[in-house]
């Protein structure tokens, strides 16, 4: 009897159950690294081709591989990790998908039930320790709640606001036998998300929505999430609202559109801090009001009335009192509002809008060494929004989140939150797994890049068609940033003795070019998205450059700092974004 | 503008002022439920005054009480955040409610010949009851509001309290809103 095939009856082990109820619940790819408590799993893995596993070279890696697929795919990932230190390795991924509301689920072995509380080898109270970076945890006990568990964890992770959940295995409960059953829905007395939104206020909110004058849409992730680009699109349309996006919204409203302002915020373009900062009516739509958006809250949106639609309650009002909460799934919400949109044209106000985009648009200084902008900018040209990209965190994240036009949903992939260094090349690899209709581009600057460099390795193991791509400025830019601006240049701990990431590469068997003339950029990018495989470029860029504008953190749009007048060199000259 | 929670509430002319409040929250009998509710606490840096947790009538479910201090936005926050947990099944600030409370303290008070029989009467005035006795202590059992307990052991204090043990609060909505 093969074990896909166990007769109904049969009693199988925990690990058997586990696996099936991964097959039942449609997973098809799993993250993980094997390890003492988990053995039997992987040895149940080893004659299944159900279900594709990644082993990636850092449970670290597998976390955040999970939340590229999640976000790529809109389905949940899933990591599996063993006891002690591969589920403490886990800890920053977890972290960052519940900062970015990211649906995975982590499976952590654990040692044996008698065994817990013992500093057996390889123990770690994780749930514990991930109980306050988790939507929900569980420790299983018995094999007989295994299969209740497993979905459960699933339906708590990818339903309301969606979230990481971890489930701890013991050793012992997985060699235990029991018939298999795994239930068709989960439900638990406490937990029930709203979705469907109030009518009231959804009538409300149009009411307001038909009468302002200088209305501004402000777009989070949550959008994307719901997968609700086009009900955004029918209410920007119809008001003739102006659009703009956080860091996380990206991609949910196409830039080539004219009512999109591109992102807000502390490196947000100056029209979108300056709309929000003179709307009569802000609507708020699957976004948080976080600090890297509002600056300083007293100052933000000062003349608007705002309305904040968002799946979890405990949003609302939280940093900034809202005049209109609507809690609700952001697509059922919009679906509600659009028929009782009147449709509207703020001519005035889209005038204004489009003064400002004329005259602060987004610039840089071009000097005789290549900058990072305009290889974003190369590689906005090259790929027409037709591409995932996956940042990292740093300076390098915020220019592509400025210089790349992002068209469609789900193809910006970035760690906002936590800003996780080093998540950029181990979410490609998720991304990769879960989609093969698009170029998946990893850019990382050179030192986020270093923090799961080994992850090169899973890519070439695989054959992971990823493009990666390195700004390379030898610094840790967005801090030496920071040193220069407000810490008197003072350089602390910011400069980069770096390898030969070129030689880096080739050692992993993948092909590598370094970049530092503008003319190389162009055709290495074209390369790049020609080859087949995996490909790496190094663009050498300059080493002192800042992001702009910015507004400086916990400050207003007063003191948003724009592109500095002087040119860095004579010959410098001015590039618009 | 008045954008912040705070701001807000004092452009209406609202007080921002501490308060205490009594919180009281069902939740299903799972591994870790009331940990995860202490910690939110801790993580959020929302302070405890009384925690309690106990059985139902509904084995599945049990009651924590905590009694908390804070402004009434941070109070709107916790009961958000609380309800946000999963194993949480509802969360009511008896605070604005009607409601019973009640303590319960345990006082071993040191005495003498000479001073047994006062102790004994003003535990009478408080209903406590004598649950141990010893020929140089009384263990007493007083139960009631938070202010009668402190009231009671603020009388017990000069005969020297030896020992003390105190419970956090329990409490329940008023069905009936007139005197009871």
């Amino acid at each position: 009897m093969t074990r896909q095939k166990a007769a109904a009856g049969t009693e199988i082990t925990g690990s058997e159950i586990f696996v099936r109820s991964l097959i039942a619940e449609g997973v098809d790819v799993l993250f993980g690294y094997p390890g003492g408590s988990i053995i039997g799993i992987y040895d149940v893995l080893h004659d299944l081709s159900h279900i594709k596993h990644i082993r990636t070279r850092h449970e670290q890696a597998a976390t955040h591989a999970a939340e590229g697929y999640a976000k790529a795919t809109g389905k949940p990932g899933v990591v599996l990790v063993t006891s002690g230190p591969g589920a403490t390795n886990a800890v920053t991924g977890i972290c960052d998908a519940l900062l970015d509301s990211i649906p995975i689920v982590v499976f952590s072995g654990q040692v044996s039930l008698h065994l817990i509380g013992n500093d057996a080898f390889q123990e770690a109270d994780i749930v514990n320790i991930t109980r306050p970076i988790t939507k929900h945890n569980y420790l299983v006990r018995n094999v007989e709640e295994l299969a209740a568990t497993i979905k459960e964890a699933f339906y708590i992770a990818t339903t309301g606001r969606p979230g990481p959940v971890l489930v701890d295995m013991p050793k012992d409960m997985m060699m235990q036998k029991t018939i298999f059953h795994y239930p068709e829905s989960a439900f638990r007395r406490g937990y029930n998300p709203t979705t469907e939104g109030h009518i009231k206020q959804v009538q409300k909110a149009a009411e307001m929505m038909n009468a302002a004058k200088r209305p501004v849409l402000y777009v989070g992730g949550g959008v994307i999430q719901s997968n609700a680009s086009l009900e955004l699109k029918a209410v920007a349309e119809k008001l003739q609202a102006p659009v703009t996006m956080t860091l996380q919204g990206l991609g949910a409203f196409p830039e080539s559109n004219k009512l999109s302002l591109g992102m807000l915020g502390m490196h947000g373009t100056w029209y979108a801090n300056m709309a929000v900062h003179h709307s009569d009516l802000l609507v708020a739509i699957g976004a948080r009001f976080d600090d890297r958006v509002t600056g300083k809250v007293e100052a933000f949106a000062p003349e608007a009335k705002i309305i904040h639609i968002d799946i979890d309650p405990a949003a609302i009002s939280k940093n900034v009192v809202v005049d209109l909460p609507i809690v609700g799934d952001v697509k059922t919400v919009l679906s509600k509002v659009i028929p009782l949109l009147e449709k509207r044209n703020p001519a005035e106000w889209l005038k204004t809008i489009d003064g400002w985009k004329k005259e602060h648009p987004l610039r840089y200084h071009r000097t005789a060494i290549l900058t990072a902008q305009e290889v974003i900018q190369e590689l906005s040209n090259a790929t027409q929004g037709n591409a995932i990209v996956i940042t990292d965190v740093g300076q390098h994240q915020m220019w592509t989140a400025q210089f790349y036009k992002y068209l469609y949903p789900r193809t910006n992939i970035t760690s906002g939150g936590l800003g996780t260094m080093g998540f950029s090349l181990p979410a490609a690899i998720g991304v990769a797994a879960g989609r093969q209709d698009l170029p998946v581009i990893s850019i990382s600057g050179d030192g986020g890049f270093q923090m799961n460099m080994q992850e090169m390795g899973t890519i070439l193991e695989y054959n992971l068609p990823i493009k990666i791509f390195i700004i390379n400025n030898g610094f840790l830019g967005m801090v030496r940033q920071w040193q220069d601006l407000f810490w008197k240049k003072r350089y602390s701990a910011v400069e980069m003795k770096n390898p030969d990431f070129v030689k880096l590469a080739e050692a992993y068997g993948c092909p590598a070019v370094r970049v530092s003339s503008r003319e190389q950029v162009g055709p290495a990018i074209k390369a790049a998205l020609a080859h087949k495989g995996a490909y790496f470029i190094e663009f050498a860029v300059a080493m002192e450059d800042n992001v702009y504008p910015m507004i400086p953190a916990g400050q207003s749009v007063d003191e948003m700092m724009e592109l500095p007048a002087e040119l860095p060199t004579p010959s410098s000259t001015v590039v618009k974004g | 503008m008045a954008r912040t929670p705070r701001a807000q509430q004092a452009a209406k002319g609202q007080v921002v002022e501490e308060k205490l409040h009594t919180i009281s929250i069902l939740v299903e009998n799972r591994f870790g439920a009331f940990n995860r509710i202490t910690g939110l606490f801790a993580a959020k840096g929302y302070n405890i005054e009384s925690s309690t947790v106990g059985p139902t009538e509904d084995e599945e479910i049990s009651r924590v009480t905590i009694v908390t201090r804070g402004e009434d936005q941070v109070i709107e926050q916790i009961t958000k955040q609380l309800n946000k947990l999963i194993d949480t099944i509802k969360v009511i600030d008896l605070t604005n409610e009607s409601y019973v409370e009640r303590e319960l303290v345990l006082l071993k008070v040191q005495t003498t010949a000479e001073t047994r029989s006062e102790i004994m009467q003003i535990a009478e005035i408080f209903r406590a009851k004598v649950v141990d006795i010893s020929p140089k202590t009384l263990t007493l059992e007083g139960t009631g509001s938070a202010q009668k307990v402190d009231a009671f052991i603020k009388m017990m204090k000069p005969f020297v309290i030896k020992e003390m043990a105190r419970t956090g609060r329990v409490a329940l909505k008023r069905e009936f809103h007139g005197e009871v």
